[in-house]
């Protein structure tokens, strides 16, 4: 179809051949709700900024990093002490991720308590959840790669996990560490799952998930009725809005990085103790007080694969959540889930911190 | 007949494109799956000289590719362990101020008999059987 701007200036050039008033249409048309919880809607755009911030900061360290356990902790070393900026680059990567995972969870928490995972949102619920569990796997895959003593005892406890896992536990194990024990097979590995797995099945997420909000819209909270219910214009109102939201993340990644840059520690050596002190990062530290709380034996199970079978448990209620929502008759349980919000948040937050402090 | 035909054909097609995604994810699996490196069994090493380590002190020496825990209890009396911790893989450590093996990442300790005191752990350490030759300390599998 011929586009409709003059085909000999630039601007008309590219609008016959992409095609752009009908994504301008589309823009034109879509709005988001107004009211008083619509601050929230800006934190899934703030973790699709800090991702590809993610992605920035990542290709440049890929241009000096080396995945081996005899130049992976000396490419960092490098990286930060004689590249110029390299300290800067690779603490904003790391910063990045921990606040693209706070951003993640805060949005995940704020649309289940804006009762935003009703039908017929189920998919974009489920999406979502799954580039949580994605960024994990960034996150737990990352930390290994500087090969410093708490990210080999950290990655040695992770795989160790999988291994409990009943029947297929053992060959997970081994899958994951490419061999009987995390070790240079191990580092490649998680190399190869952090630059190119990950970020390929996250894209392919990403785009489905992207798909859906576009798809749905921005949902409203079950308390706002009526027709008549205040909107903006997504574009440029809450665009704009976006933007600034950005400026405003971008503010505290870059002060973070450049007032707290990010540590590298010791190189790791798998014939040392793991060291007074050793914990996890912060979004990995409940389930990691949790394994320390249970004791060895309950009644005559093993105390690993309880907690385990109680992890994997509690994902899968919450993965299920836009499923036991609602009751059969199709009536919203939204105190429930509410009640469920505010308990797993109260447990992330308490055993968090003990296990931070303690 | 040509809906029989027609039949036939969309088995053949989906058959046919089924076998070839099959033929390449099965490799693939495989691949992914890292072969079998056998170790060299190693029953027995040398964990260095006598005066290395004074008495109430412990070390992490290699035993094959895995790390083992020596300690000197006193002055002729010796222990030695795996060092990976039974609970979740860590590397054990021996206190001086308890007495005790202990592991860093989820808080389990062990006695000097190897056997779990608190915590998460699940089993013992594994004990080697330790001999001073000489001024050299020698750590072994038991029989």
């Amino acid at each position: 179809m011929p586009g409709t701007g003059n085909p000999q200036s630039v601007k008309g050039w590219f609008e016959e051949r992409l095609g752009l008033a009908s994504a301008r249409e589309l823009l034109a048309h879509k709005t988001v709700p107004v009211h008083s919880a619509t601050m929230w809607y800006y934190f899934g755009g703030i973790t699709l900024f800090l991702f590809v911030i993610q992605v920035l900061t990542g290709m440049l360290l890929l241009l000096y990093y080396r995945p081996s356990p005899t130049e992976a902790y000396e490419s960092v070393q490098f990286i930060m002490t004689r590249v110029q900026f390299g300290w800067l680059v690779r603490s904003i990567h790391s910063w990045s991720a921990n606040l693209m995972i706070l951003a993640a969870f805060i949005h995940m928490f704020s649309v289940v308590f804006l009762h935003a995972y009703r039908r017929p949102r189920e998919l974009t619920w489920l999406s979502g959840i799954a580039l949580l569990g994605l960024a994990l796997a960034f996150g737990f895959s990352g930390y290994l790669l500087p090969w410093n003593t708490i990210s080999y005892f950290a990655t040695k406890v992770g795989t160790d996990m999988a291994a409990a896992v009943p029947v297929v536990g053992q060959s997970l194990a081994r899958f994951l560490r490419g061999g009987n024990d995390v070790g240079g097979a191990t580092l490649t590995r998680f190399f190869g799952f952090h630059v190119a797995v990950l970020p390929g099945i996250t894209t392919l997420m990403l785009l489905v998930h992207l798909a859906m909000v576009q798809k749905h819209g921005m949902s409203s909270p079950p308390w706002i009725r009526g027709s008549n219910r205040p909107q903006m214009k997504f574009f440029p109102n809450f665009f704009l809005r976006e933007l600034m939201a950005w400026y405003a993340a971008l503010g505290v990644l870059g002060s973070l990085a450049a007032i707290f840059p990010w540590e590298l520690g010791e190189k790791a050596d798998p014939f040392i103790s793991a060291p007074a002190g050793i914990r996890p990062e912060w979004y990995f530290l409940a389930p990691f007080y949790t394994l320390k709380l249970i004791p060895s034996h309950v009644w005559k199970i093993e105390g690993e694969l309880l907690g385990l079978f109680g992890f994997g448990l509690l994902a899968l209620w919450w993965v299920a959540l836009p499923f036991w929502a609602s009751d059969r008759a199709g009536m919203a349980r939204t105190k429930l889930v509410t009640g469920a919000g505010v308990a797993l948040l109260a447990y992330l937050a308490t055993f968090s911190a003990l296990g931070y402090w303690r | 007949m040509p809906q029989e035909r027609r039949t036939l054909i969309r088995w053949l097609l989906g058959g046919g494109f089924t076998a070839s995604i099959a033929s390449f994810i099965y490799p693939a699996v495989r691949f992914m799956n890292p072969p079998d490196i056998p170790e060299a069994s190693v029953n027995e090493v040398s964990a260095g000289k006598v005066q290395d380590l004074k008495p109430n002190a412990g070390k992490i020496v290699r035993f094959g590719s895995r790390p083992a825990l020596l300690v000197r209890v006193a002055d002729d009396q010796w222990r030695a362990f795996s060092a990976v911790c039974t609970h979740l893989n860590c590397t054990v450590q021996y206190r001086d101020s308890t007495h005790q093996i202990w592991c860093a990442c989820h808080n389990g300790t062990y006695d000097l008999n190897g056997h779990v005191v608190s915590g998460p752990p699940p089993a013992a350490l594994e004990e080697y059987a330790v001999r001073v030759r000489g001024d050299e300390v020698v750590i072994s599998r038991k029989a």
